[in-house]
């Protein structure tokens, strides 16, 4: 079945706009390509780190099932769809 | 320690650029609050006005945004406190978006940038008005799974019943990735064809997107507001055609992604 999970949520109305998720928007305002360049811009490489340190992170929290190495089945136990960390604060 | 010399005074706020319009109305900005909690004020220069907050440096610093980008709880409300701003910017106006962490040491320095990059910014400006970007991801759908280890002939035991099952779950699962691939060149090229700028950021990590399946496109769109509709409708009619991926459309945002001119000649990918 092709589900196709539509999450406008605000093109009717912006100020509705439900809060987005953290990772969608670093996508975002961290991407490449710069058009203005600061006294203090971030380099890829910074980039690179912020993404990095995001992933130590979230492992570090344990919100991370193990890499799908070994042939486990699938845990039921990850209730939440979300890290903890990456929920959302209004 | 109010000193005022020839010198520059001894700052204590830098400036955070949150992005660049071609104006707004006064009252708009009065209702925005910026990257600190203080209202966002206007930089005009050259018939543009930048958008930005006081910052101060001991938290905006270089040093300082070296050190707090690790923290992923000020990173987020960082994120989104920019967020916030860009996002009544574009509902306002039309508004080139700053990148995360765009941070000049005063007002003189932004305005220089202004005057220096007018007609760029102008040509940008041009290019975005009247479009948002939108969002479509495509996770993995898993396919059937392998049949289950059959207790058939082979030999060996347990542990080459081991590895045969698990060699054919790795075929399997190469096989899915590559079609997934293939499924999601398809509907980004689609997309893309029907957009007025197209890119595709790289696939979110699972442990950040905390989706259960892998992602195998996260593309963005900039797409003309009155033709939104028709684009929800593509993506409804892709979904369909492409039942190895669970598309998700996301939006509108202003449009970060295509801030910069695409590359001349490559297209597709990022």
């Amino acid at each position: 079945m092709a589900v196709t999970s539509l999450a406008p949520s605000s093109a009717d109305d912006p100020l509705a706009h439900r809060p987005v998720a953290l990772v969608d928007l670093l996508d975002r305002v961290l991407a490449k390509g710069v058009v203005v360049s600061g006294d203090i811009t971030l380099s890829i490489a910074d980039i690179d780190l912020v993404r990095i340190s995001l992933r130590a992170l979230i492992a570090s929290v344990g919100a991370l099932a193990p890499d799908q190495a070994a042939p486990e089945p699938v845990r039921p136990d990850r209730a939440a769809p979300h890290p903890t960390v990456l929920e959302v604060e209004p | 320690m109010s000193t005022s010399t020839e010198l520059a005074p001894a700052a204590t706020d830098a400036v955070w650029l949150h992005g660049v319009t071609t104006g707004v109305a006064p009252g708009t900005l009065a209702g925005i609050v910026g990257i600190a909690g203080t209202p966002v004020r206007a930089v005009p220069a050259a018939g543009l006005v930048a958008v930005v907050s006081d910052a101060p440096l001991t938290e905006y610093g270089e040093e300082a945004l070296r050190r707090n980008l690790e923290d992923l709880t000020w990173l987020e409300q960082t994120a989104r406190a920019h967020h916030a701003v860009v996002a009544a910017l574009s509902r306002a106006a039309v508004v080139v978006p700053a990148r995360l962490a765009t941070v000049h040491s005063d007002d003189d320095r932004v305005t220089r940038v202004l005057v220096e990059r007018r007609d760029e910014f102008a040509g940008t400006l041009a290019r975005l008005a009247d479009r948002d970007e939108w969002g479509v991801k495509g996770y993995v759908v898993p396919g059937p799974p392998p049949p289950a280890a059959e207790p058939t002939g082979g030999g060996g035991g347990a542990g080459a019943a081991y590895l045969r099952r698990r060699r054919a779950q790795l075929t399997a699962r190469e096989e899915g990735q590559q079609i997934a691939a293939d499924a999601a060149a398809a509907v980004h090229t689609a997309l893309a064809g029907y957009a007025a700028a197209a890119r595709r950021h790289a696939p979110q990590d699972r442990r950040l997107s905390g989706a259960s399946t892998a992602m195998a496109l996260n593309g963005a769109y900039l797409v003309d507001r009155d033709r939104v509709d028709h684009f929800a409708d593509l993506v409804r009619g892709l979904a369909d055609r492409h039942p190895q991926l669970r598309l998700e459309l996301t939006g509108p945002w202003p449009p970060y992604s295509f801030v910069a001119e695409p590359a001349p000649a490559v297209g597709g990918s990022a």
